[in-house]
């Protein structure tokens, strides 16, 4: 061979020529060990790791989550958010029609799809959706979970499903909201597959829904940015001004008021649920304006938790615990507890009891948590927010209660009027004090 | 020749140079498969049995089988958006705005113009969709001709401008009242969806590829125009002298093929999505360009390495979850195969 144009006598005979070849291929490989070691996947969260070293395998059928499990919330009350949707729903039970009741065959793993729209690890809703997907085969160890991830909210969905299908799955969680009217349009076709829509409003025989009420809690990370801004601005990202989307900023901001009744919020949506070049600059623009704390309603969080902690101010997250991230802006989150949700679904369909229903229900239940606290942030701090956090899970503090006037001065909800949580979860205005808008 | 790099030593060996171009290509896309099937080992996956499933999921089953057809409609039809203004010289990098503005041509069609019968709807939209792409081309080849602008730079950053353009209508004007805000249009009624095979998401829009290929491979070996295109894309002076108008060729064959990328965007809102929205495309375009170079800009080339892209990207959904592999896995993939591919063919110059 020659190198630099010099002749090298290296590689003249046949055989010396696939040693080369093959020594081409083996740089190769050991490059890719090198790249596949530093990028490992995360080790699911620490309260999944306990659960799964506590579950004797015997008692794995039965499933019972723990307080600590629901973050706090009670397993009565988790217990019965199941029994009433069982009970007022239409149709029949899962015994009845769908594969994944039937017994299994000796070594034969139960199939679980997940679909996620973004990212696996991208600190936001789909990491917690898919982190919820590791807890039920922790819990289950003859459940097998195959995933799919980076799949848009286009009808390109129903080729994964699929798939999946063919692939011999029979339970189906497609976890994005865009998914509803591509599942909706096939689950005709797969009588016998169970499918689980996160956030859709109506369900079918083979098709139930269920999301979890995360809105108290965005009160409460509210409180904590009060007490941590400055200048007394806030700042809220959020891509499509859906009501979900509306009650959390005005809980937000609620929140933040209940400790300085002064705070000014800025809303601005990125018309993206995961769009990081245009979350780092609504970041900016807000940081320019004086905002000191920045929270989000995004699916990919990491862009904005970690552009706080470069700017030197504070952050509240959603979705995850993303205080690996940002160690000196962290204060706390609103985040999901998927992962006893979803075990307890499953056990309920492969009991056969399960009856589609539309499920929502939050932090009495456990379905949603507080994400831990910022290190600096002090005891006296933290412990009001808990006690914010208890006064509204026992439904002693009402944040919503009237008099509630939105940003143009009108008076939404009257003095002395409790709104129910449907009536929230339609909510369409902002509040007075945010500046944004709802269209 | 006396030089010889080892690559090139080894590729000799391990391959007669003699033998067809159709042999050599399937060689070097075999390299590509065993060297992503080498990774696949290193990070402790079985590749023979990802392989498996990659094409039983594919080519093994009616539901992976029309899953294939259905990317391979926009791979064509883009990968000729990039092949036929080679054929005079000019590189489009330009197919996937061509697309978008072929889809929201015909969105606009079904949104200002609904006329309630398929028969003409349909080839309505087509119509919009091949005028919307070819009008988006002729800007690139237009400043070409009159300012010199190199048309790589302005097909590539009129992508950008075009799905800018697709959000400013989405986000806007043409958003659905009843979306909750989402950036989507309302949906099409059926006389504007491209009727699919039952059971499966494989469209009438088919028919556009095919037709698009058998129009091209004549035009461009069976006609004078071919003849005409060749010379001017080898070269432009010594036509220009024999009295054929290059400029005219030139702005001809860039908006016939964004013509057919707009062909594309319209099959894709009619067939697949059936309203108009951001990322109705997710990288067609890009893929298309791919497919075109693999193949040589040969028209009947491009129907085989669009199939093999999307036996990548359908076989990629199921490495996702059969393999447990990431949804970059495919793109690596699909680097490889480029990298084989264009490779040996760079070899092949050198050793010629």
């Amino acid at each position: 061979m020659y190198i630099f144009g010099y002749r090298v006598p290296l590689f003249h005979s046949p055989l010396s020529r696939i040693a080369g070849v093959a020594a081409l291929l083996a740089t190769m490989v050991l490059l890719a060990c090198g790249a596949d070691a530093t990028s490992t996947p995360r080790p699911p969260a620490a309260t999944v790791a306990q659960v799964a070293t506590e579950v004797a395998p015997d008692t794995a059928m039965a499933f019972e989550p723990t307080v600590d499990d629901l973050a706090g919330g009670s397993p009565e009350a988790f217990a019965a958010a199941f029994e009433k949707a069982i009970a007022g729903s239409q149709f029949r039970p899962t015994s009845e029609f769908a594969a994944a009741a039937q017994p299994l065959a000796e070594g034969e793993k139960l199939k679980i799809g997940f679909i996620f729209v973004g990212s696996q690890r991208d600190l936001g809703y789909n990491q917690a959706a898919a982190e919820g997907s590791q807890y039920l085969e922790q819990v289950f160890p003859d459940v097998e979970v195959i995933r799919s991830e980076n799949i848009p909210e286009t009808a390109d969905v129903q080729a994964v499903m699929e798939q999946m299908i063919r692939d011999g799955a029979t339970i189906i969680f497609p976890t994005s909201f865009g998914y509803s009217g591509p599942t909706k349009d096939i689950i005709e076709k797969h009588p016998d597959v169970m499918f689980m829509h996160m956030g859709d409003s109506e369900s079918f025989e083979n098709y139930g829904a269920f999301f979890g009420n995360i809105w108290q809690l965005e009160y409460a990370a509210g409180q904590m940015a009060g007490n941590a801004t400055e200048t007394g601005k806030l700042g809220f990202i959020a891509a499509f001004p859906i009501p979900q989307t509306l009650l959390n900023v005005n809980a937000f901001h609620l929140g933040a008021r209940s400790v300085r009744p002064d705070v000014e919020t800025t809303f601005v949506l990125t018309g993206s649920w995961c769009d990081p070049a245009k979350q780092a600059t609504a970041v900016q623009t807000m940081i320019d304006a004086g905002v000191d704390v920045v929270t989000q309603h995004q699916d990919c969080t990491k862009t904005i938790v970690e552009a706080a902690e470069r700017a030197g101010i504070f952050v509240t997250g959603y979705h995850q615990d993303a205080s690996s991230a940002a160690p000196n802006a962290w204060l706390t989150g609103a985040v999901w507890n998927w992962g006893p949700v979803y075990a307890e679904l499953v056990n309920e369909i492969r009991n056969g009891t399960y009856k589609s229903s539309v499920m929502f229900v939050g932090l009495e239940e456990g379905w949603v948590k507080l994400a831990p606290f910022g290190s600096f942030v002090s005891d006296e701090e933290k412990q009001a927010v808990l006690d914010t956090v208890e006064a509204l899970r026992n439904g002693s503090l009402q944040p919503f209660a009237g008099p509630i006037t939105d940003q143009d001065g009108t008076v939404r909800i009257a003095e002395g009027v409790v709104p129910t949580d449907p009536e929230l979860q339609s909510i369409s205005y902002l509040l007075e004090g945010i500046t944004g808008r709802t269209n | 020749m006396e030089y010889r790099s080892t690559l090139q030593q080894a590729y000799g060996f391990a391959f007669n140079l003699t033998a067809p171009p159709v042999v050599r290509s399937l060689f070097a896309v075999a390299m590509a498969f065993v060297v992503f099937g080498l990774l696949l080992l290193a990070i402790g996956r079985d590749p023979v049995e990802a392989y498996t499933k990659m094409f039983q999921g594919t080519l093994g089953s009616k539901l992976g089988l029309s899953e294939v057809g259905v990317k391979m409609i926009p791979f064509v039809l883009t990968g000729l958006a990039a092949a036929i203004p080679a054929r005079v010289g000019l590189i489009n990098v330009g197919g996937e705005g061509q697309l978008y503005i072929g889809a929201w041509a015909a969105t606009g069609v079904v949104l200002y113009l609904g006329v309630g019968q398929i028969w003409l709807m349909l080839p309505l939209m087509a119509a919009a969709g091949f005028l919307g792409g070819a009008a988006w081309g002729a800007i690139a080849v237009f400043l070409r001709n009159w300012r010199g602008v190199n048309e790589v730079i302005t097909t590539l950053l009129s992508n950008y401008v075009a799905i800018l353009l697709i959000n400013v209508f989405v986000f806007g004007l043409w958003k659905n009242p009843d979306g909750f805000g989402y950036p989507y249009t309302a949906d099409f009624g059926t006389e504007a969806i491209l009727p699919a095979l039952a059971g499966t998401r494989l469209h009438l829009g088919l028919v556009l590829p095919v037709i698009a290929v058998v129009a091209s491979y004549l035009v461009l070996t069976r006609t004078t125009w071919g003849y005409n295109m060749r010379a001017v894309g080898g070269n432009p002076e010594a036509a220009r002298r024999r009295g054929i108008p290059v400029g005219t060729y030139l702005v001809i064959a860039m908006m016939v093929g964004g013509g057919i990328a707009g062909l594309a965007g319209m099959s894709e809102v009619a067939g697949i999505q059936h309203h108009l929205r951001p990322g109705i495309s997710n990288n067609l375009g890009f893929l298309g360009f791919l497919a075109s170079w693999l193949a040589g800009h040969n028209p009947t080339g491009i129907v085989a390495a669009s199939f093999l892209l999307a036996v990548i990207i359908v076989g990629g959904d199921v490495l996702q979850f059969s393999g447990n592999l990431p949804s970059a896995a495919m793109f690596i993939l699909i680097g490889l195969v480029l990298f084989f591919v264009l490779g040996f063919r760079r070899l092949e110059r050198a050793t010629a």
